[in-house]
This record gives structure tokens, sequence and C-alpha cells, in this order.
């Protein structure tokens, strides 16, 4: 697995055999804190890889410098073969690297399908002039609809198509989110946090949907601490701790590594907590 | 004062050119507030510069009504890149913040002795409405009587174009806002974050809100300053600005009619008061009144009125119930 992605053997910051984002020394300081201090990071193109870490390692601040949210202090990065760097975030989606949040931002005033549409790129109605001239976009607008209609379907949101996404539930945001965000026909696709609050049942139609992703060839990139989607789904796995990328490889290298396993995943990382003692636990054994 | 007179006077109200001068700011800030989100708190400006930039174009530089009418959008939208350019990348309250500030710095300047020669300073500009009278195709002797309140020629035609005018604006925004551009407006106002990360350029759409909708307001400034040819810096104070979000709030945000009706019940109701109130302190009813507090009291219960309908109907006469219910 590591030959099909890594060029050589699988470290941090190691070289990618067909990287679709590469980055270079991304620092990004809150005052005295670096949040983030990547050194050299690649994304393989047509793979699912998760980002995985302790809270605060900084994977957010890092998907917020990514796209454009947040400035860092220094660093470049390519996208795609042009450089991203500096660009602003509305841009970097029209390139075709559409992200969704950790908190989800559903559009709540707005019902599902508005919110669906509303992620279609270059759309001819929405420049000030033409949007008088309903004939010149009539068409796309049906266009558009039709692909929102079959999205809403596949993510099993089509009974609520008409209404508004703030009566929907968390977990229901989450899929909007995502939904919407493949509206927008992403190269790379980048998912903070999917999964979180979303109940199991729908986390295997999710899972499917991800890998569904792959199959399309775009490129996910996803912020996870649920470690079974991580191994279930990724293709390769990079660790971030305190800023900077600490380890990288396939899922189950990167599991079996005793450094990741007891720093960031907790020594208990494969017990199911309800066949721990609780004694043993409080005893830090 | 009879019933019929009574009556009479509220439904002047309701047709003034000064009901349609705030109901086309209060369209203005629909737009502003109801559709795209932004906490706009210096509507009177933009009003103020529509009176102001046709007043001068037509007094000073002799241009026609046209040329006058442009002259005066211009002014206005001049005014909301300068205001909007360094804010509307900053965070909402800024723009509130900035707008009442240029606002009120806009009217000390207009009023001040500097800017006499052009503005008239406090005195203000009049007799810039020959043109539009002029224009007047209704023959002189034709009047119209509502109860007791007679119109002239001139106060009919007035009135035809103020309406003509609302029509054109709430035509043009629903135009607007019914198409894809509109949803970005909508969806901006709802998280503008997120419709950035869905490629689109948040800050030129809200810069173009803003020009619009303080375009439509300076509209109304000059309907405002036409029916009576004076324009004075006084006209356009901060209570100006505040009775328009008032008629916004009242007739729900993000609909056409609601400032329109929000206009209309708001000065129908202000003058209804004073009348009914002036009817009963004449008649001894109300010994702890004078005549001189009339004015003053019907702002204070309008206030009541206006806070027992924000508590039972806080989405306004129009605005969807639905949208209020999960607002956070």
């Amino acid at each position: 697995m590591a030959n099909e992605i890594a060029i050589g053997a699988a470290a941090p910051g190691c070289k990618k055999v067909d990287p679709i984002l590469v980055a270079d020394h991304v620092i990004r300081q809150f005052g005295g804190l670096t949040a983030v201090n990547v050194e050299h990071v690649e994304i393989p193109r047509g793979k699912i890889t998760a980002l995985i870490g302790p809270n605060g390692a900084g994977k957010t601040t890092f998907f917020n410098l990514l796209t454009g949210f947040d400035k860092p202090n220094s660093g470049t990065w390519i996208f795609d073969g042009k450089n991203l760097a500096g660009v602003p975030s509305f841009k970097v989606a029209r390139r075709g690297m559409i992200r969704t949040f950790q908190l989800t931002k559903a559009l709540s005033l707005l019902t599902v399908i508005d919110n669906m549409r509303l992620g279609a790129q270059r759309q001819l109605g929405e420049g000030f002039w033409a949007s008088f001239a309903r004939p010149l976009w009539k068409a796309q607008e049906t266009q558009i609809t039709t692909k929102a209609d079959e999205l809403l379907k596949r993510f099993k949101l089509d009974a609520k198509r008409e209404d508004y996404a703030g009566s929907l539930s968390g977990g229901q945001r989450k899929l909007l989110e995502m939904a919407r965000a493949l509206m927008g026909d992403p190269k790379l696709v980048m998912l903070d946090e999917p999964m979180a609050g979303v109940n199991p049942a729908l986390t295997q139609s999710l899972l499917e949907h991800i890998k569904d992703l792959k199959s399309n060839g775009t490129t996910v990139l996803f912020v996870e601490h649920d470690m079974h989607m991580v191994r279930h789904i990724s293709d390769w796995v990079i660790v971030m701790a305190e800023g900077k990328i600490v380890a990288e490889g396939p899922p189950a290298q990167v599991m079996s590594d005793q450094a990741v396993i007891d720093a960031y995943l907790g020594a208990h990382a494969d017990t199911d907590l309800g066949t721990v003692e609780i004694k043993a636990i409080k005893a830090g054994k | 004062m009879d019933l019929i007179g009574i009556l009479s006077l509220a439904g002047n109200e309701l047709i003034s050119p000064m009901t349609v001068g705030y109901i086309l700011c209060g369209i203005g800030l629909a737009v502003h507030f109801g559709y795209t989100g932004l906490l706009n708190f210096g509507q009177a400006a933009f009003a103020a510069l529509g009176g102001y930039g046709f007043a001068i174009a037509t007094l000073d530089f002799g241009w026609n009504i046209w040329g006058s009418i442009l002259f005066g959008l211009l002014c206005s939208m001049g005014f909301a890149a300068i205001l909007g350019i360094p804010t509307l990348r900053l965070r909402a309250d800024y723009l509130a913040i900035v707008t009442i500030a240029a606002a009120q710095a806009l009217r000390f300047y207009v009023g001040s002795s500097t800017a006499e020669p052009i503005t008239g300073g406090s005195a203000g500009v009049s007799q810039f409405g020959e043109e539009f009278y002029g224009l007047n195709p209704l023959p002189e002797d034709f009047t119209w009587n509502l109860g007791t309140v007679a119109f002239t020629s001139d106060e009919i035609w007035m009135r035809i174009v103020a309406w003509v005018v609302v029509g054109i604006a709430v035509v043009f925004i629903l135009a607007l806002t019914r198409s894809p551009w509109g949803r970005v407006l909508k969806g901006i106002r709802e998280d503008e974050d997120a419709v950035r990360a869905l490629g689109k350029n948040v800050f030129s759409y809200k810069l173009q809100a803003l020009v619009i909708g303080g375009s439509i307001a300076s509209l109304g400034g000059m309907v405002f300053v036409m029916s009576s040819q004076t324009n004075q810096p006084s006209n356009w104070g901060t209570n100006f600005t505040f009775i328009t979000w008032t008629i916004l709030l009242l007739g729900g945000a993000a609909t056409m009619l609601g400032p329109i009706v929000g206009g209309m019940v708001f000065f129908g109701m202000m003058t209804l008061i004073e009348s009914v109130l002036g009817v009963l302190v004449d008649a001894g009813l109300m010994p702890f009144l004078a005549i001189e507090q009339v004015a003053q009291i019907r702002f204070l219960l309008v206030g009541l009125i206006l806070m027992i309908l924000v508590i039972f109907r806080p989405q306004g006469f129009f605005g969807n119930k639905k949208e209020i219910q999960f607002n956070g």
C-alpha cells in the first residue's frame, strides 16, 4: 500500500507518487503559541487521507490556512500545480478545493434545496445584471436543481427538500453540508469532522458516500476522531501533534506505531471502554 | 374635530410623499438587513445625499431633472463605496458603528458654515422642484378631496409619481432577490463563511447590496424633499434612520410588502393618536396633559404599540413565522 501512494518509506513529510496538494513551511502563530508548523506535507491524489491528532493539534487551523480562511505567518502550498498561498477563500473553492466546517454551517433560513443550489459553481444568474434576464439562467437553474435533487436522494434528504435547513437535526445538517460541498464538483473535498454527532446508522451511509467520492476520482482529506472510521475508509493517515506532522503512513501501520498509540490515541484505543475496568483506568494502567 | 376629519388626516398620511420617502428608505434597508444581514444605521445619510444631490445639481449645476436624479444616485453610491470598502470585510457590527457615525458627520457637515455656499448651511436649500412640477400633465383645476383634506393638482402629481417610484423599486428588488443573485445574498445573511466556502465573492455581494439599498434610499430622500421643496440638515437626524428601522421591522424585514404597509401603519397611527389625543385634551378629558405635550406623548404610545407587536408578532406583519422559530 505504501508503495502505491508514497515514494520510499512512509515518514513524516514523505514524497507522494501523485500529490494533489503540496504544502511547505506553513507556520501560523497566535501570539506566543505556534498552532501550526508544518515543514512539508503532500496529499495523495484520488485517495482518502485522514488527518488525526489530539485536540489542539492544529488540524482545523491547518484546514483554515489551506482554504484561505486564515492567513499563515509564512508558508506556501500548491494545489493541482498552482500556488494557493494568499488566495482568498472563495477563489480556493472555485479552483476545486471545497471544505466543510467542524461546527456545521447550514444556512438555516434557506430551504434545503436552496442550500444545495447555492453550492453550484459558475452560475450565470449570480451576476447582478444577469439576474434580471431570467431566460439567460433558467436552463442552468433547472440543471442545477436536477443535480441537487439527485444528491439529496443519495444523502436521504429528499423528504426534507422544501424544509428550512434550520429545522434539520445535527446529523442531517452534516449530511446537507457535505452534499452542498459536492454541488461544486470539487477535486479535493476537505471534511472537518464529518462524523461528529451523526448516529451510527447514518455513519455507515456517510462512509459509503465518502468511498463513492473516491471512486468518482475526488480526493478526500478529512479530520476525524473516530478511529474506527479512519481505519475503515482511509488510504493514508497523517498524524498531527502540537502543530507538527509527527507520523504518516497507511492506517494499519500508523495505528500500530506504539508512539502514536501512546501519545495520541490513548493506551486503550483498541479496547471498548465498556470492557476496561474503571479502576484500571483510574490507576493509569 | 370630528371623526371624518380625524380619519381624513390619517388617510392623508397613508399616501403622503413623506411616508413614501420613509417607505423607499425601508425598502433599501430591507435589501441591506432583510436580505443581506447588513446592519446599516445610516440610512438617513443615503436619503440626505439623494435630496442634496438632486437639489444641488438642479440649483448650482443647472442640470435637468434626469441629470439631477442621476447625480443624487451617484452621490449615495459613492457614499456606499466609501463606507463599504473598508468595513464590509470586518464583522457586521463595524458597519453599524461606521454608518451611524458617518451619517451624523455628514449631517453636521452639510449644516456647517463651511459648506454653506453649496448646501445652504442649517437653513438648507429650497425651490428646486420647478421642473418637476412643470412636468405635471394634470390640469390646474384638477383637484381631489379625501374627506376634509383637499389636494391640488400638483399635490396629486407628487403622490402619483411617489407611488410609481415605489412600484418600480419593488419590481426591481423582487426581480433581483428571486434570482440566484438574491439566493447568494440570503446565504450571506445566514452565514458568510459558509457562502465563501462555496466559492462566492462575499465582499462583492455585500458591496452591491449596500449600493443598491443606498440608491433606493436616495430616491426616497428625493421624494421626501420634493413635496415641500425644502431640504434641511434637520430632516436627516438619527430619528430618520430609526423610524426607517421601525417601519421595516413592523412590516417584516425580508419582504417587499413589509416596509410599505409598515410605513403606512406607522404614520397613520402617529396621526391618529395625535388627533384623538388632541380632541380628548380639548374636551378636558385629559387634565394631566397639555396640548403641547400631545406630539411628544404620541411617540411614547407608538413605542408601546411597537413593543407589544414585537413581543407577539416578532416577524412583523408579513414575515414568515417559520423563519423566526429557529433563530440561532
